[in-house]
């Protein structure tokens, strides 16, 4: 069958669509678009969270053919998608605002990373990077777009909430801790820019 | 043919960095792995490329009486369907270090999972039904399932006709390496105990989880060899297994290392890689194999589950007197890594204490379960465990402070281990103890809040189950030793490639090496020790592959000493050679040339009075500089088979921690409140990864104590739940916060001083959440993962 | 497999008549799973993800109407007065991944005993309305669960929205998970005091072939509520009642041994749950009731 529907703001049409297929797969495999992760396809790990109509699911659980007419937003999509929502005032670089040192609970320093020099990214990826949240990875789209969108709602979240929101990403290198670190620094970050 | 798209690319650090060692400098990967770009095997996409099945058995021990492919080799879109009877060569076994896995079953299938024919087709759905076409007929055998059966007078054998080089000494032929360990007189030392504590412990079969699955895409090439991209944890290891199957020379298998998913030991040994290579051989097109999440759980080994007999003596003064050990771990149907668990397993069963008189033997099984090996912390960890609650169980009967107890037993630097082995680097065991404890405690009851009880501070969680009914704190401690490195007289080396040019009126340094970048951060900290070293800023990674030496296993705790040190002694050797260019160009400019010590520092040539005597990009126009050499750690010895002496170690890693939990007593559910740690480092290369990997073992020790385990029938010896449904591993709500206090006493054998760090944390995570459980609920827990049922006495079936 | 995209629900029960095999697809959070992992491969799949009116729900006087596709996480944020039981079970779901897409109407199509807004449900009063080209009807929630992974719907029904009874005394949920987040229940228990009719209702999950109601447990409080006049002095219920009580959950239970659990345990724990949803909604309601006292 053919789907259409619109990814990270373009229209997107999809032909021969096996009707089994998720819309992880469709994704990956047909639009060349990788990001979203594909660890359990059984709805317990999130790695493969992307917003449906703005709403976080795990697109292994959604069959391809019930995203016709409807909005994707991947991780591929999350740095326009924070910087179009930024627009009008506000920081969607995250290169502004609270310093490492200032965020809650901040305790390693990191320098900058230039390896992704002229990457524009949003506030939630570039805490990430600096707070030491990703280490192999896999886990990281899938808690970006959960986590961006969790401060989207509640730009001041207590460590709870935190937890509570990202309850449905699981990852296996971190122990979370640094993770937490991000989400606060983003938070941090976020609420100086406006 | 065309590189495939996700093909790896190389990666540039910036021109501002300045990160030398000892700096948290930030992933050189990192704005590739949050913008999605980051291509992990999975990922891997080529034109035409189809896509690879494999059919497992359905049972765990079975006579194969036939195999019919018929039926889904007419399937349409199907290209390939291969058997044993399709291998092109003699070669169809591999493993890594006993030859005894097949390629694909023939005859016969030992354990639930085990592979028997490979599709490849042009979707992978129709691969899936055409394999679920293939009929295969299993004669049902009896299945081994643990030490009485497989070591029973009429035991069926798992493997017959063993020529292995341990088939030798071991007792029976269902046992896989046994390793006696003898020192003193037990005997005697026991005469001298006022206190006796035994123990019996069970440690379950846990699951590495790596979150990225499986996967890989083998490409053939015009020359009749074949591409492979993977996600592994030793291309050369891989390599050496795969080439003699495909009947290739070594240079015909060219092997790339693909984005890595994590792997904690679940990708030391061979997954989809040859049957990849296999498909693609005989199709003639590039072939992709992705697992899913249940293909994973039989795709990889696990950690050995373990049975463990512990006695232990101490004398009224609080001295530990001797120690009788037997550990018998289950290595399942296939050999993996169980000997060098086995030798790690027997020679740390003391743990990090001083133990003059012991009596040790540790074996692994063969049997028909999931076969079992590397997993972080390789057989250290159900040491750990044992002897940890052996610790807490003698300071009760002593009537002494469990902290104390350990303290006053504990190694330090000079201590001999039970193989006669000298500690010859700091030994801070006391010390990190000291400091676990000193921590401040977390607050009680963090739940209730002005709106009542918060339930996700509580145990349950979301679930709503307690409000504070039943509520009970525990505080529990424990201390591990772990072995840095390959042991037991291995040859563990490293190669790093270091380059050294001009570009666009810059020195950049690239680094090229054969390093399993898992997600540890190994590529991070080479352009650290590059920047240390070589005085550039700009530092190129290039992708990992076989193109170069090999860097050993991404295992171990031991690539930041073996392939760091490669990089490290790599830059050494160039920079003599960029000094030699300097003094043929520059020279005769000024004498310091010929008569200071040079250094190159941000970018310059400077003498070791800080005098500038060249710009490095002068020194280098026109020319560039490379060297690849191979650099090992100090040699180690096998461990004698009958007595267990040799110095089998090369370097320790030590870490404590502190577990408080709060446990619903009634319904047997635990909230760890906080895992406190305190870890030898040596010296942090870059803090910020050290605190990732502390944090990231503990949580990986805390899940074995109160979730994780791989279920196996023991009727049947199929798995039982193959799914993360099923296999529970902690959520970020399950995860408490883990504050890390990092000691830093340098080895003085290991380049800048650094310990093997990614091991130690998983060890005393475990057995301190059980302490900690002991101390809530006041029962004596002698398994993990302990469980409701363990917590609230119902554990047995109501029938 | 065919892949139905009905645009109403009026051509959704038109396909479902023709293809009574057809699979409902609409959260897709158990579906999915199942293709995913091969263990399913319907001959069609019918999408209701176009019909809006499933994703909505109306307050009534009495009773809310539900539509069978209203996310749990609408329930959690815009029903916790009306359905307050409900709302907590939602809460319990998976995750928040999960809870975006799954409703109600899935739970009760795929009628899994360990379904999380089952126990919910019972202890709340519902109803489940259902329909076919052939016309529409109402089952009560305690007819609706007819065995393991079994519901009382025809081949050729859809199930529309669930009517549940408004509160009109607290209520309570609880579930054990050998995880704090994100686990699938070992066992469950609903509670939902209704003091307009002076009765107690239970529900339980995952400890029976199917959802079941402690019944005899009910009979017994209800009785003893009666006796003690506790619904007008308001006192605490002694505990050799709530001790009773949870016994008789705890008997009303017949469990399995599995990967998640033993049978023993799930006793066990449906007893101590049972216990301490009782002291909770009782105490909300002896809360409740002195509020009211002292306003008048």
């Amino acid at each position: 069958m053919r789907v259409n529907f619109t990814v990270n703001g373009r229209p997107q049409e999809a032909d021969d669509v096996w009707e089994g297929e998720s819309l992880l797969y469709v994704l990956r495999e047909r639009m060349g678009l990788p990001g979203s992760k594909n660890a359990c396809e059984q709805g317990e790990c999130g790695s493969c969270t992307v917003r449906l109509d703005g709403v976080p699911v795990c697109s292994c659980l959604v069959a391809a053919g019930q995203v016709e007419g409807r909005e994707v937003v991947t991780v591929e999509g999350l740095a326009d998608f924070a910087k179009q929502r930024a627009e009008g005032g506000g920081c969607a670089s995250g290169a502004c605002g609270t310093t490492l040192q200032n965020a809650q609970q901040w305790e390693a320093k990191g320098t900058d990373s230039h390896t992704g020099e002229g990457t524009e990214l949003s506030t939630i990826q570039q805490a990430f990077i600096d707070a030491g949240a990703v280490q192999c990875g896999f886990c990281t789209p899938g808690l970006l777009v959960a986590a961006d969108e969790m401060l989207e709602r509640n730009p001041t979240p207590s460590d709870a909430d935190i937890r509570e929101a990202l309850s449905g990403n699981l990852c296996r290198c971190t122990g979370y801790e640094k993770i937490m670190d991000a989400v606060r620094l983003a938070a941090a970050r976020q609420s100086e820019a406006v | 043919m065309a590189s495939p798209s996700g093909t790896p690319t190389k990666i540039t650090q910036g021109s501002q960095t300045k990160g030398g060692i000892g700096e948290s400098t930030l992933r050189p990967d990192g704005t590739l792995k949050v913008t999605g770009e980051f291509a992990y095997s999975s990922d891997m996409w080529h034109e035409d490329m189809l896509w690879g099945q494999i059919l497992r058995s359905t049972v765990a021990h079975a006579e194969i009486v036939s195999i019919d492919t018929g039926e889904a080799l007419a399937m349409p879109g199907v290209y390939a369907v291969l058997t044993y009877d399709d291998l092109p060569t003699d070669v169809k076994n591999y493993g890594l270090e006993i030859q005894d896995t097949p390629v694909l079953a023939h005859g016969k299938v030992r354990h639930h999972g085990e592979p028997v024919a490979l599709v490849a087709a042009d979707h992978p759905e129709t691969a899936r039904r055409a394999a679920a076409k293939i009929k295969v007929d299993y004669r049902e055998l009896p299945v081994i399932t643990d030490e009485a059966s497989a070591t029973a007078p009429d035991a069926l054998l798992v493997h017959e006709n063993r020529d292995d080089h341990h088939a030798g000494h071991v007792p029976h032929p269902n046992i896989v390496h046994r390793q006696p360990i003898v020192r003193g007189d037990v005997t005697a030392a026991r005469e001298r105990a006022d206190v006796i504590v035994e123990g019996e412990y069970t440690f379950g079969m846990q699951d590495q989880a790596f979150l990225g699955p499986e996967s890989g895409l083998a490409v053939p090439e015009e020359d009749g060899g074949v591409h492979l991209y993977i996600a592994t944890q030793w291309l050369h290891s891989d390599l050496r297994q795969i080439a003699p199957v495909l009947g290739l020379p070594e240079d015909k298998v060219r092997m790339t290392l693909s984005g890595v998913g994590g792997a904690f030991g679940g990708r030391e040994d061979l997954s989809m890689q040859i049957h990849a290579c296999l498909l693609a051989l005989r199709t003639g097109k590039p072939v992709k194999i992705v697992y899913n999440r249940f293909e994973s759980f039989f795709g990889h080994v696990h950690r050995h589950p373990a049975k463990l007999y512990y006695e232990h003596g101490a004398t009224k003064d609080g001295k530990l007197t001797h120690l009788k050990a037997r550990i018998v771990l289950d290595g399942g149907a296939y050999a993996s890594a169980s000997p060098a668990v086995v030798g790690n397993a027997s020679s740390l069963s003391v743990g990090p204490y001083v133990v003059e008189d012991v009596d040790i033997e540790a074996i692994a099984l063969y049997t028909n379960n999931p076969p079992c090996g590397a997993m972080r912390g390789f057989g250290a960890v159900q040491a750990c465990f044992a002897y940890e609650a052996q610790m807490d169980k003698l300071a009760v009967k002593l009537g002494m402070d469990p902290v104390e107890f350990r303290r006053l037993n504990a190694m330090e630097q000079g201590t001999l281990l039970p193989t006669g082995q000298p500690v010859d680097s700091p030994a801070p065991v006391a010390e990190l103890l000291r400091r676990v404890k000193a921590m401040p405690m977390p607050p009680e009851r963090q739940w209730e809040s002005s709106e009542g009880a918060d339930v996700r501070q509580l145990p349950g969680g979301l679930s709503n189950t307690t409000h504070g009914e039943g509520v009970v704190r525990g505080v529990g401690y424990a201390v591990g030793i772990k072995n840095v490195g390959f042991s037991e007289g291995f040859d563990d080396y490293s190669t790093a490639k270091v380059r050294m040019e001009v570009l666009n009126g810059e020195p950049v340094a690239t680094v090229h090496t054969a390093m399993a970048e898992v997600g540890q951060g190994g590529v991070t900290v080479h352009a650290q020790i590059a920047r240390t070293e070589l005085g550039v800023t700009q530092v190129t990674i290039h992708p990992a592959d076989t193109q170069v030496g090999s860097a050993g296993s991404t295992s171990a705790s031991r690539q930041t000493y073996v392939t760091g040190g490669a990089v490290k002694n790599s830059c050494e050797l160039v920079r003599e050679k960029v000094l030699e260019i300097g003094r043929r160009k520059f020279g005769s400019y000024h004498p310091a040339w010929a008569t200071a010590e040079l250094l190159l520092e941000g970018g310059k040539v400077v003498t070791d009075g800080g005098e500038v005597l060249s710009d490095l990009a002068d020194v280098l126009e026109g020319e560039a500089v490379e060297v690849e050499a191979e650099w090992r750690h100090r040699p180690t010895e096998p461990f004698d088979l009958r007595t267990g002496q040799g110095n089998g170690h090369v370097q320790y890693s030590f870490a404590a921690h502190r577990a408080v939990v709060e446990v619903d007593t009634e319904l047997g559910l635990v909230k760890v409140i906080e895992l406190a740690c305190a870890q030898d480092v040596g010296k942090a290369l870059n803090p910020l990864s050290v605190l990732g990997q502390i944090q990231g073992g503990t949580t990986q020790g805390l899940g074995v104590a109160v979730m994780e385990e791989i279920v196996v029938d023991p009727k049947t010896a199929k798995v039982k739940n193959p799914s993360f449904t099923d296999y529970l591993i902690p959520t970020i709500l399950d995860t408490p916060t883990i504050p890390v206090d990092v000691l830093e006493l340098a080895d003085e054998h290991a380049p800048y001083g650094l310990r093997g760090i990614g091991e130690a944390p998983t060890l005393s995570s475990t057995p301190a959440v059980l302490a900690a459980i002991r101390n809530a609920t006041g029962l004596e827990l002698n398994r993990t993962p302990v469980r409701p049922e363990h917590l609230t006495g119902t554990q047995l079936s109501e029938g | 497999m065919d892949f139905l995209r009905p645009a109403s629900w009026e051509e959704a029960l038109a396909a479902k008549a023709e293809h009574p095999t057809a699979v409902p697809i609409a959260g897709g959070t158990d579906v999915m799973v199942e293709i995913n992992f091969d263990h399913r491969r319907p001959e069609y799949l019918l999408d209701l993800n176009r019909i809006g009116d499933l994703s909505e729900w109306e307050v009534g006087e009495d009773s809310v109407r539900l539509g069978a596709s209203v996310p749990y996480t609408k329930i959690m944020e815009n029903l916790r007065g009306e359905l307050p039981g409900l709302a907590l079970a939602s809460h319990t779901v998976a995750s928040p991944q999960i809870r975006n897409r799954g409703g109600v109407g899935g739970n009760l199509g795929t009628a899994s005993p360990a379904g999380d807004a089952h126990p919910a449900l019972l202890a709340a009063g519902a109803e489940v309305e259902v329909e076919s080209v052939r016309g529409s009807r109402r089952i009560p929630i305690d007819a609706f669960y007819t065995g393991v992974k079994r519901n009382a719907l025809a081949a050729d029904e859809l199930i529309r929205a669930v009517h549940v009874k408004k509160a009109d005394g607290p209520q309570q949920f609880s579930k054990v998970g050998t995880r704090n987040a994100m686990v699938i229940a070992v066992c469950a228990f609903g509670l939902a005091l209704h003091p307009e009719t002076r009765t107690v209702r239970t529900g339980i999950g995952s400890a029976a072939p199917t959802p079941v109601r402690a019944k005899a447990a009910e009979e017994f409080l209800n009785a003893a509520l009666e006796e003690g006049g506790f619904w007008d002095n308001g006192q605490i219920i002694t505990p050799s009642v709530a001790k009773q009580f949870a016994d008789l959950c705890s008997a009303a239970c017949n469990p399995i041994d599995d990967v998640r659990g033993t049978a023993s345990y799930r006793r066990h724990a449906v007893g101590v749950m049972a216990r301490r949803t009782l002291t909770w909604t009782w105490e909300s309601y002896r809360g409740t009731r002195r509020l009211t006292e002292g306003a008048a």
